[in-house]
């Protein structure tokens, strides 16, 4: 097995936690951070499959530079949702999905 | 110099520019500012779109770089269509909400830098030419719409914005996972380079790219059985968020499903999947038409035809996959013209919806009594988006299912017709629901106060355009074949 | 101005007044009034013109691209200005009579704002040139007729409304699919005399008789044709005014003008007879034509009663053009114009009866002719004429359709006829009976107009019955008279059978 795949194959076991993650848990913390774990894997996906015979090849590290950024960009955003919502209903939870029979908040 | 007075890159930074500067400068400079700007934008757009039918698709390296290195933006037919529709949404939406935000001010400080961003992350993803420069932009997009989506703060709002930003998160997760692995067989993320490498017998890495990248722009266009997210965040925001998110943001996500399709993937596309992309489109269209009409919430009503509408793009995908090519064509005309039609009547509607909203200081079909002697004009617009979502001619949206019709009729495929004639009859069943208590007298206790005459016109002027679609549409067609083999 | 134009000017006439309209004050009587009338006599003047051009032999097409390889395109041939110049004509005294009607009712502004867009549609549908204009104007007519209908915003009028959209929709998707399909078979089809299908290669015809089908039913609805006919008699409940123009005239024509273009200017007539099409057409007409009557009979509501007699009388105009042969083209065209005079006539006073005196029943019309005498006059010229008595409008129509049952073998159309004729008399005689050697119940209904010296009514009410009911008679008694609606007929039907006579 070549280091290549191994890189992938691990950071497609990544996603596949954080998809889970995503998906099963209920609190928003644990699906901010699963999103996090998500987002790891396919950046490990992207440098493992981006090597060329052993070379480094810059593109890769450049994407996923960038993809930590709007990451980061994206994980403060989740948090600062999150914590208004902390705040409007004291639960770290998404309600149930009662939006059709919701009366107006306004 | 020519180079700097280039409308391409001018369509990216001044949207960015001018919503950095709202930020400063406070909603109402701000908004004055943008209404100017995007102005500016239109003219830039319809100078491109000038520059295409003249002298064909093209292509600008920022900076003089060039591709692999630098970054590359692509210019053509289809790209221009959407970015029109693009500011010409934009631009009467923006008059709209200065007065929407100067009767209603909850939220007023974060629109205008928001929609800058909004603006600037459409324009970039619709000129973008490589597939990672896409994924920053549909995040960008994505931030930006959740940000919109929250702006006005309350329980139901935050929710439908938290459970809005998880999934579009996972659906750009998906599409980074297809350009690493696309990325990792080719050594390259560019559409140019990458579209004639692609073929049927690709390594199996490319076909899941594919099916991980179109299942991520489903999510994101909310396609049924992925709409889920939609309606509370479409039904929730103030209305004129709720009318860019509609118009435009889903469409991106179309858009971007369409070039994988017709042109990256199309290689490997197949009969079976493309109907199976038309059954989910059948779907949205029979159930979000089902539902829209159970609302008893008028922006609900309105969100839920936005499920129901995207299902119609989506019928584009069996008529144009392996057919003749006029076929094909007519297709591909009829789903960027029902795209571009739903747009403008889309943001119409909801612009319409929110006045009547302000006017009765409700958000319930119910107490609609009355809207129809004091907002004629309102109603009329409302009216008239609503023809545009029945497909009843003079429309955009008559033109679109004309042209999806012939297709479907032309390639034997009756079954779609059959939806697209029941969707057509369950519209108007919802939008006269509508229609019908606006024209009641007003109830006893009820009241309908006037609203700013700018939110009356500019609701008017999207509607009206939506209509006049359907008469001078053939130049928009024409734009839309530059770049495209014929 | 151009001749291109002057079609496009009859349909804008009366679309710029209506948008106007829409957007003034309830209280701007004045100038609402000026704005109607201007339409309506300027749409006159234009119309005037192109008679004169077409019958001296010439052409005004208005041709505008909407898609590639689809126009929209207004003709305004001699079958257009036929019913052109029913509905312009008509449109005036209608809305003299509206004027009158609705005066002091709420919402003038809305209701004489898509009482214009109803006419412009109308006009459209005249003067479509080919089936995507046709389309796009039968939509927009039942797009304007819906406020029209739940106008008084009752339970009982929004039932109504919902039952006419259902039908209405309903038909106009079939009519979409049936003219899709075609466009992708044949390519743009223009209307032209003779029509152009018989081109096609042999093997399409099993597809062209489904299309036929397809949009026969799709405007059968709007003409009301049995069992698509649902719709009418429940839209009664509207303002008369609308019942007058729109039910009577406007709507249940644009369905049978319809089909008399499908017939003869995208099928041919000599083709549709070739695939076996004009046999059930006539099957389904004379089943309307006893089916409306026989229902007439047992109404004992005015205006339902002439609802049936609509549906009856339209499907003449149906069974005209299934008759293969230019007497029965003659006869079912005339028919058009015929019955469209009478029947307003006859709505006109039944809303008189009902504004006047309260009255809604048949039942409660007796002994009315002497109270209201003029009404009764125009109310019995109509009836009259629509049972078929010389020398009025009615009569001419059913001579010309019984000549061309014969002319193409078909007699038992005549007994149709007959049969039919019989039936609306049994229907009319009793109201005239009635209205005139009854005596008068103690007190009237609800009698809200009181006589005044001369005036039985109000004058705008009464003046235009009055007018339309000495034109039951002059288009009778003058049909040979040079742009009579029968010399005007027999005109089209010349050059409409030309087209193939070798």
């Amino acid at each position: 097995m070549s280091a290549a795949l191994l890189y992938a194959l691990t950071g497609a076991a990544l996603f596949a936690i954080g998809l889970a993650g995503l998906l099963l848990q209920p609190h928003l913390l644990r699906k901010i951070l699963a999103f996090n774990i998500l987002g790891s894997g396919v950046f490990l996906i992207l440098v493992g499959l981006g090597q060329r015979d052993g070379t480094i090849d810059p593109v890769p590290q450049a994407m996923v530079l960038t993809g930590i950024v709007v990451a980061i960009a994206a994980t403060a955003l989740a948090l600062a949702l999150a914590r208004q919502l902390l705040d409007l209903t004291g639960q770290m939870r998404l309600p149930e999905d009662r939006s059709d029979a919701e009366p107006v908040d306004d | 110099m020519t180079d700097f007075l280039d409308p391409l890159p001018w369509l990216i930074v001044l949207p960015l520019a001018w919503g950095t500067l709202a930020f400063v400068l406070g909603p109402g400079r701000g908004g004055r500012l943008a209404v100017a700007a995007i102005a500016l934008q239109g003219a830039l757009a319809l100078q491109l779109a000038g520059q295409l039918i003249d002298s064909g698709a093209r292509v600008y390296a920022v900076g003089g770089w060039g591709a692999s290195l630098g970054i590359d933006l692509m210019a053509d037919g289809l790209a221009v269509v959407m970015l029109l529709l693009t500011q010409a949404v934009a631009l009467p939406l923006a008059v709209y909400a200065r007065g929407y935000f100067a009767a209603s001010p909850k939220g007023r400080e974060l629109f205008w830098p928001l929609t800058g961003f909004l603006l600037a992350a459409l324009n970039a993803l619709f000129l973008s030419a490589d597939l990672f420069n896409i994924y920053v932009t549909l995040e960008l997009l994505g931030l930006a719409a959740v940000g919109l989506v929250a702006i006005a703060g309350g329980t139901q709002p935050v929710t439908a914005a938290m459970r809005y930003l998880l999934a579009t998160l996972l659906g750009s997760g998906a599409w980074l996972l297809g350009v690493a692995l696309i990325y990792g067989t080719y050594g390259s993320v560019s559409l140019a380079v990458l579209t004639p490498l692609i073929h049927s017998g690709a390594p199996l890495a490319v076909p899941l790219a594919a099916a991980l990248m179109l299942a991520g722009l489903l999510l994101k266009t909310a396609l049924f059985p992925f709409h889920f997210w939609l309606p509370p965040a479409h039904g929730g925001a103030p209305a004129p968020v709720s009318a860019l998110l509609s118009a435009l943001v889903i469409k991106a996500t179309f858009y971007l499903a369409l070039r994988l399709w017709l042109e990256l993937f199309l290689p490997l596309t197949t009969v079976a999947a493309a109907q199976l992309l038309g059954a989910l489109g059948a779907a949205a269209i029979l159930w979000g038409s089902v539902l829209a009409l159970m609302q008893s919430r008028l922006k609900m009503l309105v969100a839920y035809s936005t499920v129901a509408q995207v299902g119609y793009l989506f019928l584009l995908f069996p008529l144009a996959t392996q057919v003749p090519p006029a076929a094909a064509e007519s297709a591909l005309a009829g789903g960027v013209m029902q795209a571009v039609a739903h747009g403008l009547a889309k943001a119409a509607m909801f612009a319409a919806a929110g006045s009547m909203i302000v006017a009765t200081g409700r958000d319930d079909i119910g107490h609609l009594g009355g809207v129809g002697v004091r907002l004629p004009l309102t109603l009329f617009s409302f009216g008239l988006a609503g023809v545009t979502l029945m497909g009843l001619p003079p429309s955009g949206g008559f033109s679109a299912k004309w042209l999806l019709l012939g297709s479907a009729l032309e390639t034997g495929q009756w079954w779609w017709v059959v939806v697209m004639i029941v969707g057509g009859l369950l519209t108007a069943a919802y939008v006269f629901k509508v229609l019908r208590r606006a024209f009641l007298p007003r109830a006893a206790g009820d009241r309908v106060a006037r609203v700013p005459r700018t939110l009356e016109f500019s609701a008017f002027a999207l509607a009206l355009a939506s209509i006049l679609l359907g008469l001078f549409g053939a130049p928009l067609l024409e734009l839309l074949a530059v770049g495209r083999a014929a | 101005m151009s001749d291109p134009w002057l079609p496009a000017m009859v349909v804008l006439s009366s679309l710029l007044p209506g948008l106007i309209i829409f957007f003034l004050a309830e209280t701007r009587i004045r100038l609402r009034t000026t704005l109607n009338l201007t339409g309506a006599l300027v749409k006159l003047g234009f119309i005037g013109v192109m008679l004169w051009g077409v019958q001296n032999g010439r052409e005004y097409v208005f041709r505008h691209t909407v898609l590639p390889g689809i126009d929209l395109v207004l003709h305004a041939d001699a079958l257009a200005l036929l019913f052109v110049t029913l509905s312009a004509v008509l449109w005036l005294f209608t809305t003299l009579y509206a004027i009158g009607y609705l005066e002091g009712a709420p919402n003038r502004s809305r209701f004489f704002g898509f009482f214009s867009l109803c006419v412009t549609a109308t006009v459209g549908v005249a003067m479509a040139g080919n089936l995507f204009t046709f389309f796009l104007f039968y939509e927009l007519l039942t797009l304007a007729t819906y406020p029209l209908v739940v106008h008084r915003g009752t339970d009982k009028a929004l039932r109504a409304g919902r039952i006419y959209l259902a039908y209405t929709l309903g038909g106009g998707a079939l009519l979409l699919i049936g003219t899709v399909w075609l466009y992708g078979l044949a390519g743009q089809v223009d209307f032209i005399q003779g029509g152009s299908l018989s081109a096609l290669p042999p093997e399409a015809a099993g597809q062209l008789q489904l299309i036929f089908l397809l949009l026969i039913a799709g405007l059968g609805v709007k003409a009301a044709l049995v069992p698509l006919h649902g719709w009418l008699p429940m839209a009664m409940v509207a303002p008369a005014p609308v019942s007058a123009l729109l039910h009577a005239v406007a709507v249940v024509k644009a369905g049978a003008f319809g089909i008399v273009r499908v017939v003869y200017e995208v099928y041919g007539i000599e083709f549709a007879q070739s695939l076996a099409l004009l046999l059930p057409l006539a099957i389904a007409a004379s089943i309307t034509i006893i089916w409306g009557s026989l229902r007439a009979l047992f109404q004992d509501d005015l205006k339902k009663r002439l609802a049936y007699s609509t549906v009856s009388q339209v499907a003449y105009i149906v069974l005209g053009v299934s008759l293969f042969g230019p007497i029965g083209t003659i006869g079912g065209l005339v028919h058009l114009v015929h019955q469209g005079i009478m029947k307003i006539t006859l709505f006109f006073c039944a809303g008189n009866y009902a504004e006047t005196l309260g009255i809604h029943k048949v039942s409660e019309m007796d002994g009315v002719g002497r109270r209201m005498p003029w009404t009764t006059l125009a109310f019995s010229l109509g009836a009259l004429g629509m049972i078929g008595v010389p020398p009025l409008a009615g009569f001419a129509s059913k001579w010309y359709l019984g000549a061309g049952a014969l002319e193409a073998g078909m007699p038992w159309a005549l007994a149709v006829l007959a049969a039919s004729s019989l039936l609306n008399a049994a229907y009319f005689l009793p109201i005239l009976h009635r209205a005139w050697f009854k005596p008068a119940n103690d007190a009237w209904p609800d009698e809200k107009i009181p006589q005044r010296g001369r005036w039985e009514t109000a004058p705008l009410l009464l003046i235009p019955p009055l007018a339309t009911a000495v034109a039951t008679l002059a288009t009778g008694l003058f049909a040979g008279a040079a742009f009579s609606p029968l010399s005007w007929v027999e005109l089209i039907a010349v050059r409409e059978y030309l087209a193939w006579i070798p």
